[in-house]
């Protein structure tokens, strides 16, 4: 098993998404670095878009995460609900 | 009274497919083999264009709001650094010499990769990586000019900044990144695709834009770790175009299955050639660290590597020929080429320097196997000779590496106090090579890689001289023709870092941080 990994710059407009991902997978680590936040999972991660909304209380368009992405690793697949990264192996 | 319904908007899947795939069409009056004669002769066999998928599904529409976004929010950042003369506040003028690298060697290649993709957003024949290709284009487009306004803050105060587009064409080290691209745009677009996409974007950018930016923002440089971040967040979507293409060309046909292997092996080795200027910067031109090249290298390059070609190995795929001996490296790369920079600096865009003791330390901790060994005492002896009033500069002209350009410097793998040389014939002339990779990607393409434009070659043949020069009045001096040549400004742009005009303005301004901070 590998570790898939997502990263957004450290801000505010981050900080629910980076929340809403911990809150949704158990195993995820995050790694706060300057002007950087990692969140390593292993396998699998999956960013929810119900959990974010949840988090600042109005509607969420998940394709606003490319804003503040940084980089990210595994194979994605991405509806209007959730935004997931996996190994296949 | 009719109540208007509302039309339910159309979900993403359905809105990507009616905006890429329903833009498309096969053309009549011309046989498609006409309209797209590129993407046939590489070999690669595709039975069906309509597998691709682009897995983030944007599109135009959405694309121009969110990059419109970044933008507002990067040149509000770009405009309060100038305003509040950011380039005051960052550690110490050393680490400007980093941005100059960056401006001279890296941003141009921004453009390159514009030029690139516009190719192949016209010349591929299915219409998702083809909608791919030209939001990458734009995205190119955007980088380049997004770095230069950032960078161009600085040159208005410091040297080594104004001439990029000059020296990217003719400085000698540069000629490493520029024939890098030239090799990847000269190819057929799937060989491209997989040079730039998949080998460079997915495999090493991480190496360049997170863990150097995120030293940016430590150094307190925010128009920098802004812009980085900024050209990063579009680099998701590139690594996923590169991951995609791979995927695709390989469930397409068993057949592109060794053409794939051999430009994985072959951009593989090629960018982590490159990349040993980036490891360089990482190591010497951060005055405060956030993590060593070796620790950038293992965990962007061997954890996420290793994963990635797991996960490929289901179709055939292998790890990249090159791969052990470029983790090999990461102890050795970053010191032999600072090492070479040092020596060389005084042809050079950029100053150099011996480290500070705490650096040393630094390095020490952080390179356990090979720095206090290999290279801490070269880097004291070069101290206490710049000490003595005898700072030490290179004279000579190095041999280069036929393949990636760069000196000959590096070690054989394992036995790090020999250079590793390596030579082929090839119709009767030999050629020379830095290590078992670059000669076998010669090897493989001979006809392409004897025409190599090596500046050290070049100088000797006479073509680095103004038209004016004269080499038969006595007091003609070769180097420094050459350096009036590639435009440098002698005496401000080159040479030892100590006592440059960048250090004595930098002093005079009171900029950086508190020094004892900066040590840390």
């Amino acid at each position: 098993m590998s570790n898939v990994f997502i990263a957004f710059q450290a801000n505010e407009e981050s900080r629910p998404v980076v929340d809403a991902i911990m809150a949704d997978n158990p195993e995820a680590q995050v790694v706060y670095s300057p002007g950087l936040v990692k969140i390593d999972c292993p396998n699998r991660l999956v960013v929810r878009r119900e959990s974010i909304e949840e988090q600042i209380g109005r509607s969420f368009d998940l394709q606003q995460i490319h804003i503040n992405l940084v980089t990210l690793s595994g194979n994605i697949d991405e509806d209007d609900d959730s935004f997931t990264l996996s190994w296949k192996h | 009274m009719d109540t208007r319904v509302k039309a339910k908007k159309l979900g993403l899947r359905e809105r990507y497919a009616a905006m890429t795939r329903g833009l498309h069409w096969d053309t009549t009056y011309q046989p498609m083999d006409k309209v797209f004669p590129y993407d046939t002769y590489e070999g690669i066999k595709i039975h069906d264009w309509s597998k691709w998928e682009d897995p983030f599904r944007l599109t135009m529409d959405a694309y121009w709001k969110y990059q419109s976004e970044k933008e507002k929010k990067l040149y509000a950042v770009i405009d309060a650094f100038a305003q509040n003369n950011g380039q005051l506040g960052v550690t110490d003028a050393r680490y400007i010499n980093a941005l100059k690298l960056f401006i001279q060697g890296v941003t141009p290649l921004e453009y390159y990769a514009s030029r690139g993709f516009a190719h192949l957003g016209r010349h591929f024949r299915g219409d998702g990586v083809r909608v791919a290709c030209q939001l990458q284009a734009v995205d190119e487009l955007r980088h380049f000019q997004t770095e230069t306004h950032a960078i161009s803050n600085y040159n208005k105060f410091f040297n080594g900044m104004h001439n990029p587009s000059h020296w990217f064409d003719n400085m000698w080290y540069l000629s490493v990144p520029k024939s890098f691209f030239e090799d990847a745009y000269s190819a057929g677009p799937f060989e491209f695709l997989t040079a730039v996409s998949f080998s460079f974007e997915y495999v090493l950018t991480n190496l360049l834009f997170v863990p150097f930016m995120s030293g940016a923002a430590h150094n307190g440089d925010l128009s920098t770790v802004t812009f980085g971040f900024s050209a990063q967040s579009d680099e998701s979507r590139h690594m996923t175009l590169g991951i995609e293409s791979i995927k695709f060309m390989l469930e397409q046909d068993p057949d592109n299955v060794p053409i794939v292997q051999r430009w994985v092996d072959k951009w593989f080795w090629r960018g982590y050639r490159l990349l040993t200027l980036v490891a360089m910067m990482q190591d010497y031109m951060l005055p405060k660290r956030v993590m060593s090249w070796k620790e950038a290298w293992e965990m962007y390059a061997e954890s996420s590597g290793e994963a990635l070609f797991k996960d490929l190995a289901r179709y055939g795929i292998r790890k990249p020929a090159g791969w052990d001996d470029a983790c090999e490296g990461k102890n050795h790369i970053s010191h032999q080429s600072w090492n070479a920079f040092y020596g060389f600096c005084g042809a050079a865009a950029f100053h150099t320097w011996a480290p500070s003791t705490s650096e040393l330390d630094w390095l020490t901790q952080k390179y356990p196997e090979s720095f206090k060994k290999y290279y801490r005492p070269r880097l004291e002896h070069y101290a206490a000779e710049e000490a003595a009033g005898r700072r030490y500069y290179n004279q000579g002209l190095p041999q280069l590496c036929q393949t990636c350009q760069i000196p000959m410097f590096f070690t054989e793998p394992g036995q790090p106090r020999w250079i590793a040389y390596r030579e082929t014939e090839h119709e009767g002339e030999t050629f020379h090579f830095c290590s078992d990779h670059c000669q076998t990607i010669f090897e493989n393409e001979p006809d392409k890689f004897v025409q190599s434009w090596l500046p050290v070659h070049q100088i000797f043949q006479g073509n680095c001289f103004k038209p004016d020069a004269n080499p038969a009045d006595p007091a003609f001096n070769p180097a420094s023709a050459v350096l009036d040549y590639y435009q440098l400004n002698q005496g401000q742009d080159n040479a030892e870092f100590k006592g440059s005009p960048d250090d004595q303005n930098f002093q005079r301004w009171g900029g950086g941080q508190d020094p004892q901070e900066a040590q840390l």
